[in-house]
Formats: structure tokens, C-alpha cells, sequence
């Protein structure tokens, strides 16, 4: 955590003592429905989890709470860096369908007209 | 079985318009929740069953369909374009004169919202100083003024005063004498910091509709002679495609 002077934090992990890697309530700051509902969509989808949540603590602040409970004794660092992973993977697979399906549009529509 | 079997395809995949509300409206396809059933996310499953079809697309708006993608994935993108993705506009209004009736906050909100047609990838965020780097100035100098040749009983404003429209926007409001004379600097930002900066007029989704009609409909005794026909006109004028 480097909150100090003009350096906020991204991300904070806060855990229950004694309860074990597999669930941790990440904070994550400047955040809000945009990350935290399409994430948690992504990790719900990862076998390995058993609970996925997301709260927006208050709606004047903008962070999330976002919740991970694994089961079988992964980490929950592992599902949620996945996860992040698997939405960067979708988000890119999409633009690159949006761009030739819209170019080919564009094509087909010059073609009348020649 | 097979009815079982068709209902839980139905809950899987469908969202219900009953009377009164909307039913299964959440995703339940996650690993787990139904047997049988493997719901864990795949990416070559993803892209196999992913595609994309655009309606129509022109100058100011576009339609297009998404099939194989989830309700959450499709709103990030929805939010995003509405508040993150960036554009220029008119931050700072330099007001030298003024003489209109349009009062200076009013003329500089306004300002603000005019989209300026700059591609703001080849600016950056402005600190504090501007620079060409991250700055557009526009001048805007206009004067009004009785227009000597026109008749004398018109009463066509066009036609009596000359530059008492305020192009590129429309605004009509300069009568004579009065003038502007106004320095604008137009930043980078995005919807999230002032609506202003959202490149859209709206972005919106809707899942794809399935209409079931229970018995068939037909247009050929009367009085049930137009049914059919005004049906029909439920249906926006797609052509139809052949998959």
C-alpha cells in the first residue's frame, strides 16, 4: 500500500485473520459497474470459485469492494488475475470482429453504387 | 424428459416478459449450478459462438447485433462509451466583448457543448500550461450589422441584417451593434469528468427480442382481412438474411 502524498492506491487486499488465502475482499480504487460487473462475471465463470461479489460502498466514492471465495485451497489472487486476463482477451477478440465486420459493411455498401 | 430438458434451455438462455415484470433476469450459467452442463469460461468456445452483424451504419448513428456475449460484458461497453472514451471540447472561454443578450456563463456552457471534430488521440491530457500538444485555441469574432441593401419593408432578419446567425451552431441572437469577440481553448476529456466530453448523443442495448406467435395469423376473410397485414408491421424493414 503506498497511500501516501500524491501516490493512491489501485488495489488493497483486506483478509479476515486466520481466515485462509482463499478469500479476500479486494478494494479497488476509481473503479465502479463498468470493471466490477463484467469481472465479476468473468471469474464467476472460473470453476475454482465459489462466491464472487462486488459492492459499491458508497456511490459518492468511487471504489468497489469486490469479493473471492475459492475453493480446494487456490488463492484468490489467482482467479482474480485470470480473470483480468480473460476480460483483456474478450475485449480484444470483440474489437477485432467489430473492425472487420464493419469494414466489410462499408465495403459491401460502396459496392451498389459502382 | 424432453419437455425438462427444453425448459431448462429456456432458463438458460431466455429472459421472459411476463404481465407484470420481467422474469430470470440474471445470468445462472455458471460452473456448477446446472449438471451436465460445462459453463466454465472457455475463450475458443467464446470465439467460435461470437459474432457480430451490423444493421445500419451511417454518418450519425449505427445498429448493430452481438450474439454469444453476456448482458455484462455488452453494458461495460455501453458505460464506456457514454463516459471513458474521449473527445475534445471547449474548456476555457476567453471573453473579450461581449455586447449580445446572451449573458457571458450562458455563451461559455454553450460553447462548451458544441463537438469539436478533432481526433483526440493525437492530443493529450492537459496538466496545467497548454501547449500545442494538448490545446485547440478557436477564435470566434463577429460582428452585426444593418444590411444596406435591403428592401425596406422586410421583415426577414435574414435579409435586414448581415452576420446576425452565429454559424456552425446556429444560434441566432446578434442584432445590430452588438458584437463578440471570444477566445477558445478546448481540452481533452472524457464523460466521466463533464458530459460535455461524451462522444455520444447515447449509446444503449437491448437483447434481441423472440416473438412466438401461439396460432397463425392470416389475412383472408374479412373483418379479419387487414390482421395479417398490420402484423407484418410490427417488423422493421430488415432485410431478411439467410442464416
Amino acid at each position: 500500500m503506498a497511500g501516501e502524498g500524491e501516490k493512491k492506491p489501485v488495489l488493497e487486499m483486506v483478509q479476515a485473520d486466520g481466515a485462509d488465502e482463499g478469500c479476500v475482499t479486494f478494494v479497488l480504487h476509481d473503479e465502479d459497474h463498468t470493471l466490477g460487473n463484467s469481472l465479476r462475471y468473468l471469474i464467476m465463470k472460473n470453476g475454482d470459485v465459489d462466491f464472487c461479489g462486488y459492492t459499491i460502498t458508497h456511490p459518492s466514492e468511487s471504489k468497489i469492494n469486490f469479493r473471492i471465495q475459492t475453493r480446494g485451497g487456490v488463492a484468490a489472487t489467482e482467479p482474480l488475475r485470470r480473470g483480468l486476463n480473460e476480460l483483456s482477451d474478450v475485449c480484444q477478440h470483440v474489437l477485432n470482429t467489430f473492425q472487420a465486420r464493419v469494414n466489410e459493411f462499408k465495403e459491401r455498401q460502396e459496392q451498389p453504387m459502382e | 424428459m424432453a419437455a425438462i430438458t427444453k425448459n431448462v434451455e429456456e432458463i438458460r438462455n431466455r429472459v421472459i416478459l411476463g404481465e407484470f415484470g420481467v422474469k430470470n433476469v440474471h445470468t445462472t450459467d455458471y460452473p456448477g449450478n446446472y449438471p451436465g452442463y460445462d459453463d466454465t469460461w472457455d475463450l475458443e468456445k467464446f470465439q467460435k459462438n461470437f459474432r457480430i452483424d451490423v444493421v445500419n451504419l451511417d454518418e450519425s448513428s449505427m445498429e448493430f447485433d452481438m450474439v454469444g456475449i453476456d448482458a455484462a460484458i455488452a453494458n461495460a461497453f455501453r458505460r464506456i462509451l457514454l463516459a471513458e472514451v474521449p473527445t475534445m471540447a471547449i474548456e476555457k472561454v476567453f471573453i473579450y466583448n461581449n455586447t449580445s443578450i446572451v449573458q457571458d456563463e450562458v455563451l461559455a456552457h454553450r460553447l462548451g457543448l458544441i463537438p469539436i471534430k478533432a481526433d483526440p488521440r493525437l492530443f493529450e491530457y492537459r496538466n496545467t500550461e497548454g501547449s500545442e500538444i494538448d490545446t485547440i485555441q478557436l477564435q470566434l469574432k463577429i460582428k452585426c450589422s444593418r444590411n444596406p441593401r435591403a428592401s425596406k419593408d422586410s421583415s426577414d432578419p435574414r435579409e435586414l441584417y448581415l452576420n446576425h446567425m452565429v454559424y456552425s451552431k446556429d444560434i441566432k441572437w446578434l442584432r445590430p451593434g452588438q458584437e463578440l469577440d471570444i477566445t477558445m481553448h478546448c481540452v481533452k476529456g472524457i464523460g466521466k469528468d463533464h458530459a460535455k466530453f461524451s462522444p455520444v448523443a447515447t449509446a444503449s442495448y437491448r437483447l434481441l427480442p423472440e416473438i412466438t406467435l401461439l396460432e397463425p395469423v392470416e389475412g383472408e376473410m374479412l373483418p379479419w382481412s387487414r390482421r395479417a397485414s398490420y402484423l407484418q408491421t410490427c417488423w422493421s424493414q430488415r432485410p431478411s438474411k439467410s442464416s
